[in-house]
């Protein structure tokens, strides 16, 4: 099997409203679990730091599940798991799962971020009468936040990629959309880099967007 | 003078870290308007003493009085305690994040719930009085390291403390800078500020202190009244200190 430039071009070209739609599902995916898995990350980074111990337990025994298993796994057990005692839809079995594999790690990265900040700041914000939530919320989380950026930007990316697992619980992404094209075609080379051009022009867009982000919170500097 | 009012007692605080006795049975008092200078070698405890007045360290042992009222973190808020003693710290700890203004507006709107029109408004006339009135809008990595302290003096004056605690202000500071900060403490202490200052800035303690506290080993070994605190030492560890570092 050698690569017809010309051929290759035509696929790409023809088969442009399939892959815009699964490209679409990707973003959905991605997006969806992200933010969920942001707000899971702070949750857990938050309770980590917390010196209670009994949530300190329930953090790491958290992030020692899904960093010890394989995210397919974790998805298929979303997937049969969450549809047998709820109607669940395919998407939101792998959003959850994303969702969840992907708080773990980033609760790491807000955990180191949060306690990279300096103890005076804390001891600032508490000299000034400021209580515990408020020291946190308005000036520990921002800086932290800040210093977070550049490693969950590639979380981002890994959790973006990782979205193509949800081609094997039936979801019609990217990856899945080229599976289902080179089982069609028997060409499975063209369509599996036609999905490699879709990612890589997704992960190039989430890569400016972060980058974005981070010049703007650039601003104190 | 007896009808003074009394604005700090310590009485008998002892605190530990882990093993370490680093405060033993410290009684210590401040009076309305009154400069105190803590003096000593490092690891004396005057830092950590300083600390204990404010509750950023909790005593192990003994009473802190605040405006004659005794303190106790198991039980009152020690927020509100907080906003009546102020403390800059030797590496001023603004926040980076924030600009200038903002870093002064911060507590007074978050805390006190001041508006922000009202806040702002007094933060420009602190700004000014520390004399970096064109400064607001900057952030803090734009500003010298004496900038940056008399913005935290300023921040810390914006919650309108009746004690303010200074935690070596100069130490971190290069020397052609230490003038301005000490100016600006010295104009505060004129206002009658109560004022607990921990530094090795000789100089000042005898111009602007009325009281001279040495401590060594984690106790109070002499108080005195700067000229004869420093002229005629009564405790032969007090001389050894001021002779070695003079």
């Amino acid at each position: 099997m050698y690569l017809n430039i010309i051929k290759f071009g035509e696929a790409l070209f023809e088969s442009r409203n399939l892959f815009a739609e699964a490209a679409w599902l990707t973003l959905k995916l991605t997006a969806v679990s992200i933010f969920i898995a942001i707000f899971i990350g702070l949750f857990f980074a938050l309770i980590k730091i917390s010196k209670i111990k009994v949530l300190e337990w329930i953090a790491n025994f958290y992030i020692f599940i899904v960093r010890g298993t394989p995210l397919i796994v974790q998805i298929f057990v979303f997937y049969y798991g969450l549809t047998e005692i709820a109607m669940i839809s395919g998407f939101w079995s792998a959003t959850l799962g994303l969702a969840f594999h992907n708080g773990a790690y980033i609760a790491e990265i807000f955990r180191g971020s949060i306690q990279s900040i300096g103890k005076g700041q804390t001891e600032a914000g508490r000299s000034l009468g400021m209580n515990r939530s408020q020291t946190m919320k308005r000036i520990i989380l921002p800086q932290a936040f800040r210093r977070a950026l550049p490693p969950l930007g590639n979380q981002f990316i890994i959790g973006l990629k990782d979205s193509s697992l949800a081609a094997f619980i039936g979801l019609t992404e990217i990856f899945g959309a080229a599976t289902t094209m080179g089982a069609n075609t028997f060409d499975y080379m063209t369509w599996l880099l036609v999905s490699a051009v879709y990612y890589l022009i997704l992960v190039f867009l989430l890569t400016l967007v972060v980058s974005f982000i981070e010049k703007k919170m650039a601003a104190s500097d | 003078m007896s009808d003074v009012r009394e604005m700090i007692r310590v009485e008998k605080l002892n605190k530990s870290f882990g093993a370490l006795h680093v405060l033993k049975d410290i009684d210590f008092t401040v009076k309305e308007s009154e400069v105190v200078v803590l003096i000593g070698a490092s690891g004396s405890g005057k830092s950590t003493l300083l600390r204990c007045l404010n509750f950023l360290e909790l005593k192990n042992d003994g009473k802190v009085i605040i405006e004659g009222k005794e303190t106790d973190p198991k039980k009152d808020n020690l927020n509100e305690v907080r906003q009546k003693v102020g403390m800059v710290f030797q590496h001023f700890n603004l926040f980076p994040h924030k600009t200038v203004l903002e870093n002064v507006i911060e507590a007074p709107t978050q805390v006190k719930k001041i508006k922000k029109a009202q806040a702002v408004k007094e933060a420009k006339e602190l700004l000014a009085k520390v004399g970096l009135g064109d400064k607001a809008d900057v952030y803090p990595s734009r500003l010298s390291g004496g900038q940056k302290q008399r913005v935290a003096i300023a921040r810390a004056l914006a919650m309108k403390p009746d004690i303010m605690l200074f935690d070596e202000p100069t130490s971190a500071l290069d020397p052609e800078l230490v003038g301005e900060v000490l100016a600006t403490m010295k104009e505060l202490a004129k206002e009658g500020m109560t004022m607990i200052v921990v530094t090795h800035e000789m100089g000042f303690a005898r111009e602007v202190a009325d009281k001279v506290v040495y401590m060594h080993d984690g106790r109070i070994v002499e108080v005195g009244e700067p000229n004869q605190l420093f002229d005629n030492p009564q405790e032969k560890r007090t001389q050894e200190f001021l002779s070695s570092i003079l």
